[in-house]
């Protein structure tokens, strides 16, 4: 399999999922909704600035997006 | 005096001096019933209405200004001017007078809670060789009045205060206005009509045309004060201070001891209540601390929109600035892209009435100044979703780019409290000639012409002086190259003005600092073709009078 570079990755990459899935949840133990709900920005911002990459970004706002919730519009169609 | 928007704010203090007013005077045509006919008539007397009469006036071509009041811009309005603006208004003869009297700055800091330290600062003007500043702050109503003084000393533009255009005929071959004053009515006609009434623009009403976008809920404060204090000239913006917590405010100087204070508020306030004195005065202190001594020009409560009309031109009747598009003013967007409005349509109407271009021309004001509009649009409704987050989601976001911004560098280039006016690369125009050769991006078909310091004839100079009014050419020279092209384009309808650059000797233009070459990414036999609005329509690394010709035509719509 060719894995380019600005396509979204969407095989495992993870080296231990389970450990992962844990970590997060615990990351956000003791929180309130709130607390959590900025925690979850904190997070986003970070990892999407770790990505970079704004096709690969966009890739997945499509799949985080639930699919019956129809299209979003961005500002970068305008 | 008639005040222009008197449920915006209200005066106090010093401010209820009011500003020069103007003479009213009775025209003519009241009592004869001659209708008059000019080439071009401007509906409002604001900032874009006074460019375009100006600009036009040095195209030859004569107009008359219709203004409701009888004077210039009053309240809290534009103060921040941007570098293209000077330059435009250096071309139309105020650029100095405007630099000597307002504050300069180029950097702007971005404060979170109550840190001392900025989170995020920029600078406006990273090339600092340059005539003209990053900005400028300077109350509108110097802008105005710098401008008025130049059409009183000319013959070919004319304003005429408290007259007030209250019908408006788009015929196919004219239009014909009804003028209202204190003295009675008359009417007037004019091959083109530039609508510059302001954002509730009448001239839309009477032609039934929309203005549509976005209303932004949410108030702001904005108190312009006089006082004697030290604070930086640099623009400062705060995000939840502890003078207003959980709300943005801004500090900016302008001249003569003034500042502007602005205090985000909500949506959900009383705004009776929110002007009290004592609850402004309350604010202020809390900004500015107990001792510094302050007195009120003028106090107003803001909500803002972001609006546009479809098209700009309609048949003779041609929107610009406020009238056309409206912004919120984080950003300095809405003075300074009007008169870009102005600086994009003097020379097409020009054109067009000289027989220089067909009427076609004017519509590549709408394609350019469309464009033009909603990059600003899109800038200002960012920056103002950005200041009030418009559900709990994009609060957390906004709240979580504030805290990270504290630590982490890339969270810093998101935080916004309005990105400032630059001007828009006109990349889609059909007037461009695109790019066949490799060159930077930076000067591409469509820039508006950077500055750099030259010398003229051995004297100190620069580009821009050299550039505008008509289409100019830029040609590169090797040293000691004896160019000849220019003559193949010095003849026919359109001439075009080479001008030489030469890396050294007394005499012509010299960039002696190399910083020309530098930002056209020049090189020996490399050849721009420059609008009269100092935008880029054409460049090529060789000289072909053929290519030149071509590119001429399509800038002036004839190809
Ligand atoms: C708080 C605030 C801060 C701002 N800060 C900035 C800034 O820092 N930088 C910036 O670039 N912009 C700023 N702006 C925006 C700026 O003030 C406007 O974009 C600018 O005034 C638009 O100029 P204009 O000539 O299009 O319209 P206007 O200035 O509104 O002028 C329109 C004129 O038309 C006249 N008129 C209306 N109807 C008629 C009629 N029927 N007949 C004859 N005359 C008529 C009016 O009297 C008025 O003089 C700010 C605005 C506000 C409210």
């Amino acid at each position: 399999m060719t894995v380019h570079s600005d396509n979204l990755q969407t095989d495992l990459r993870i080296n231990s999922p389970d450990d992962f899935y844990q970590e997060l949840i615990e990351l956000h133990a003791g929180l309130s909704d709130d607390e959590s709900q900025k925690l979850n920005a904190r997070l986003i911002l970070i990892l999407a600035n770790h990505i970079g990459d704004i096709t690969v970004l966009r890739q997945a706002f499509q799949y985080a997006r639930p699919r019956d919730a129809g299209s979003h519009t961005a500002f970068t169609n305008q | 005096m008639a005040a222009k928007y008197p449920d915006l704010g209200s005066a106090a203090g010093k401010a209820k001096q009011a500003r020069q007013t103007y003479e009213f005077i009775k025209p003519a045509a009241i009592d004869s019933g001659e209708v008059a006919h000019l080439p071009v008539i401007i509906v409002g007397g604001g900032p874009v209405g006074l460019a375009a009469a100006i600009d036009l006036a040095g195209h030859g071509i004569q107009s008359l200004i219709l203004e409701r009041s009888n004077t210039v811009s009053d309240g809290s309005r534009a103060i921040c001017w941007a570098k293209r603006t000077l330059d435009i208004c250096d071309r139309l003869g105020t650029g100095e007078r405007m630099l000597d009297k307002g504050v300069t700055w180029d950097v702007g800091k971005v404060f979170v809670g109550a840190d001392r330290d900025p989170v995020y600062t920029f600078d406006l003007l990273p090339d600092k060789e340059q005539k003209m500043p990053g900005f400028i702050n300077l109350q509108q109503f110097y802008t105005e009045e710098y401008f008025v003084a130049e059409i009183e000393a000319m013959d070919r533009a004319e304003i005429r205060w408290q007259n007030e255009v209250i019908a408006i005929d788009n015929e196919p071959d004219k239009v014909t206005l009804t003028v209202k004053t204190p003295e009675g009515e008359y009417h007037v006609s004019c091959d083109y009509l530039i609508a510059a009434d302001g954002h509730r623009s009448p001239s839309r009403a009477l032609l039934g045309l929309g203005f549509e976008g976005r209303i932004f809920e949410d108030n702001f404060l904005i108190a312009d004060v006089r006082m004697k204090a030290d604070f930086p000239a640099e623009r400062r913006f705060w995000f939840d201070p502890p003078f207003n917590p959980g709300q943005t405010s801004l500090m900016h100087k302008q001249p003569d001891d003034v500042w502007r204070l602005d205090f985000q508020l909500g949506w959900d306030i009383d705004r009776t209540e929110a002007m009290q004195p004592e609850n402004v005065d309350k604010k202020v202190r809390a900004f500015i601390g107990p001792d510094v001594e302050f007195d009120y020009e003028w106090v107003s409560i803001y909500t803002f929109s972001c609006l546009k009309m479809k098209n700009f031109v309609h048949n003779r009747v041609i929107f610009a600035g406020d009238a056309a598009h409206l912004v919120s003013p984080f950003g300095a967007r809405g003075a300074n892209g009007g008169l870009q409005d102005a600086d994009n349509l003097a020379w097409k109407i020009a054109y067009v009435l000289q027989g220089l271009a067909p009427p076609e021309l004017l519509n590549t004001y709408d394609d350019e100044r469309i464009c033009a509009a909603n990059e600003n649009i899109l800038n200002s409704s960012r920056s103002t979703d950005f200041m009030t987050p418009k559900t709990k989601v994009s609060r957390f976001f906004r709240d979580a780019c504030l805290e990270l911004s504290r630590e982490l560098p890339f969270a810093r280039a998101l935080v916004n409290s309005g990105r400032l006016s630059v001007p828009c690369v006109l990349d889609q125009s059909p007037l461009n000639t695109s790019d066949t050769d490799d060159f930077s991006p930076k000067q591409r078909p469509g820039a508006a012409c950077m500055d750099a310091p030259v010398q003229l004839d051995g004297k100190d100079s620069w580009l821009l002086e050299q550039l505008g009014w008509t289409f100019k050419g830029l040609y590169f020279a090797a040293e000691d190259e004896d160019f000849r092209g220019a003559e193949a384009l010095a003849q026919g309808s359109l001439p075009v003005e080479v001008i030489v650059v030469r890396t050294r000797g007394s005499a012509g233009l010299v960039d002696q600092q190399g910083l020309v070459a530098k930002h056209y990414d020049a090189r020996p036999g490399t050849f721009y073709l420059i609008r009269p609005d100092q935008h880029v329509a054409g460049r090529w690394r060789q000289f072909d009078a053929q290519q030149v010709q071509q590119a001429l035509r399509k800038a002036t719509a004839q190809a």
